[in-house]
């Protein structure tokens, strides 16, 4: 699914990811958790093909493709989503609008019937409720007045019409109350799936519980300070970032 | 250093021009010649005209707009004729779509069997000017004198001495009327020049719905220099959308004169998408206690189109409330200019004035000039100004395409919500999607929406 090689990422000349590596494949999901400033983010940014950072070193292998040579509709296209950590608010746009449009240009392009207005609403009805999204929502402003809790739901429920093969969920739990968080794992674990692979980009191990990943990766400064399984999510609330921070240091 | 000669140091604040020589020989041929106060008012007004030439960009009100290139271009009357012969094509083109009665100007001129005004409401007259001179001298000599006044303008000037037709629009206190006036420049011998007049009086009550479409058979080059004389009397109601859609070979200098009695209330709103230089100037009069206005206008241009918004509003009276909003989109080489001015006298307390100029930049090479303007002499009173000039904002658009929207599609996504947003003020819902088609129209045309 996912091949990442000696990935090196710089933002304004400042080196964020250094010799980054990740095979994950289908079926599978990955947690990658790190203290702030480690490189989460950019790791999801540069997947997904945002501007303004520069590959220095390495290489990402998507399904067969070279990513990097993708633009970011195509890489969505080719089943790639970025569930946001601070969904971009655009007033003007109606939520309902945006959804259809993005989910016929990636049914176009896989081959699909796009969907007419009709058959749309009743696909998204199917979905929202699931998520708890009313349909009042669906007609404000994209984003535009939705709580915290109410973005990153609206973040699943785009995951959700899109059907990708790699989701990344970035920081998906932040902002989360309790109630919300579990709302937004059910959404999570329901995707799941033998021919879906994710990526769940954390810092805290709180998600985890409701979203359990078969492998937890710590990222500290840029690199994997240690991998392992679900378990070790759970060795990193006991101790903190601290204990590994320091590890990569005196590995380097 | 030699002393400067006379000749050197006078202010050129004008453009010569051969207007007062096309005058003369068309003199005796203009409708109306007969009547000799409508022939010694054209007299009066090619003399100001001769005085104020064409303004140049000295003069403060059109220092953004260069209108040298127009006095180069030898426009000519339009021959009716040529007019009568574009006759099926616009009726094809421009299909009558909705109950409201409907004027049809071809190159200026009304066309009858176009028009339809079959079912007008009683206490509603709207006739023809070229038709109002030749049976009804004393009913236009009556309307002119009702509707403001418009010395000192060059251009206005221009169009009192060479005005040849366009409408009188009254209602009497209480009525109701919609109406279309729709402009279409067609094929001449060259480009022509015409200058339509439109006078309206609405009575004390009445409520008065006018939709203008400014449009062209092909991208031919011609100038229209429509004047509008408004007076609306007490607690009387005019919307006012107007679509300008002329040929990006057109010139169209547009001027709105409006005085707002007691109560009343305007609302203009312009969608400009054509021309190569259009100028659409209003002013506003609010002259009795309460009296508000609500200008509004979007504008989407590209490569070297030139539009020019200049509005002046006064507020004479107490509480007035007035609204100036326009927001552009540039690309290309596009110029867009928002002059707004609005003065408050002394006397007219508890006064809301609102200015606002936005514009979206396509291309670094678009140039958007804003000007918003406050003149205060009452101290009582909430005005407040602003204007800002942005980008497509790059985390929008990113965020749009990485959901699989190409590129160009989310831009036009992007474009239309600026522009719907505010069309939501629009405050007649067909209005409202009259004008959004314009703004779709050309977001089609313009960018190269989805792939090939």
């Amino acid at each position: 699914m996912l091949e990442i090689k000696g990935l090196s990422v710089s933002v304004a000349g400042k080196e964020i990811l250094k010799d980054f590596s990740l095979s994950v494949a289908a079926g599978e999901v990955h947690a990658i958790m790190g203290p702030n400033g480690s490189g989460k983010s950019t790791l999801s940014y540069v997947l997904a093909g945002r501007e303004g950072y520069d590959i220095t070193a390495g290489s990402v292998l998507y399904r067969g493709q070279d990513l990097f040579a993708l633009e970011p509709e195509m890489r969505a296209r080719e089943g790639l989503f970025l569930a946001f950590q601070y969904p971009v608010e655009i007033p003007g746009v109606g939520s309902a609008t945006f959804l259809k449009t993005a989910v016929n240009a990636i049914r176009k392009h896989r081959g699909e019937k796009e969907y007419d207005a009709m058959e749309f609403l009743k696909v998204m009805r199917e979905k929202r409720d699931a998520l708890g999204i009313s349909e009042e929502m669906m007609r404000r402003t994209l984003n535009v007045g939705f709580s915290g809790g109410e973005k990153k739901r609206n973040e699943i429920l785009q995951m959700a019409l899109l059907e990708p093969y790699l989701a990344v969920l970035d920081e998906t739990d932040s902002g989360l109350d309790i109630d919300a968080l579990k709302v937004a794992a059910d959404g999570i674990n329901a995707l799941r799936s033998p021919e879906r692979a994710m990526i769940v980009i954390t810092h805290y191990q709180r998600l985890l519980e409701y979203v359990v990943p078969d492998y937890v990766h710590v990222l500290a400064d840029g690199r994997v300070v240690r991998s392992g399984g679900k378990e070790l999510a759970l060795e990193l609330e006991e101790k903190g970032y601290s204990g590994f921070t320091g590890n990569a240091e005196a590995a380097a | 250093m030699g002393a400067v000669s006379p000749q050197a140091a006078r202010p050129s604040r004008s453009i010569e021009l051969p207007y007062a020589a096309q005058f003369a020989a068309a003199r005796e041929e203009l409708p109306g010649h007969d009547l000799s106060w409508v022939t010694s008012e054209r007299d009066a007004a090619i003399a100001r005209f001769s005085e104020l030439g064409l303004p140049s960009q000295r003069v403060e009100d059109w220092k953004y707009s260069n209108l040298t290139p127009l006095a180069k271009t030898d426009f000519t009357a339009p021959d009716r004729k040529a007019a009568e012969a574009a006759r099926a094509e616009v009726a094809e083109r421009f299909p009558k779509e909705s109950a409201a009665g409907r004027l049809v100007f071809i190159n200026g001129m009304l066309d009858g069997p176009l028009s339809a005004l079959e079912e007008l409401p009683a206490g509603v007259r709207v006739l023809g000017l070229a038709d109002a001179m030749a049976d009804e001298g004393d009913l236009l000599k009556s309307q002119l004198e009702a509707v403001p006044a418009l010395n000192g303008h060059a251009l206005a000037a221009l169009n009192a001495a060479f005005m040849a037709d366009g409408c009188l629009i009254i209602l009497e206190p209480d009525t109701e009327l919609a109406l279309e006036l729709l402009f279409v420049a067609a094929p001449d011998v060259g480009a022509v020049a015409y200058h339509p007049r439109i006078s309206i009086a609405a009575g004390a009550g009445s409520t008065l719905a006018l939709g203008e479409q400014h449009t062209a058979l092909g991208e031919l080059e011609y100038w229209s220099n429509p004047v509008t004389a408004i007076s609306l009397g007490e607690t009387a109601q005019m919307r006012h959308y107007k679509l300008q859609e002329e040929s990006r070979r057109a010139w169209q200098t547009a001027l709105t004169k409006t005085r707002i009695a007691a109560g009343a209330a305007y609302e203009n709103f312009v969608v400009a998408t054509g021309g190569r230089y259009a100028r659409n100037e209003i002013k506003v009069v609010l002259e009795g206690a309460g009296a508000s206005c609500e200008l509004g206008g979007g504008f989407l241009l590209a490569g070297e189109q030139h539009v020019d918004n200049r509005l002046r509003v006064d507020h004479a009276a107490p509480d007035g409330t007035s609204r100036q909003t326009y927001k552009g989109v540039l690309d290309e080489r596009a110029h867009g200019v928002f002059q707004g001015k609005t003065v408050v006298h002394r006397g007219a307390q508890k006064s809301d004035g609102n200015q606002l100029s936005r514009a979206l930049l396509l291309s670094p090479n678009a140039i958007m000039d804003a000007k918003p303007e406050l003149e205060i002499y009452a101290d009582d009173v909430k005005c407040s100004h602003g204007a800002t000039v942005g980008e497509l904002d790059g985390e929008q658009m990113f965020y749009l395409r990485a959901r699989g929207i190409d590129e160009a599609s989310a831009r036009s996504l992007l474009i239309a919500a600026f522009m719907d947003e505010h069309l939501q003020s629009v405050a007649d819902q067909a209005a409202r999607e009259w004008l959004q088609g314009a703004v779709s129209r050309w977001l089609a045309q313009h960018l190269s929406v989805g792939e090939a």
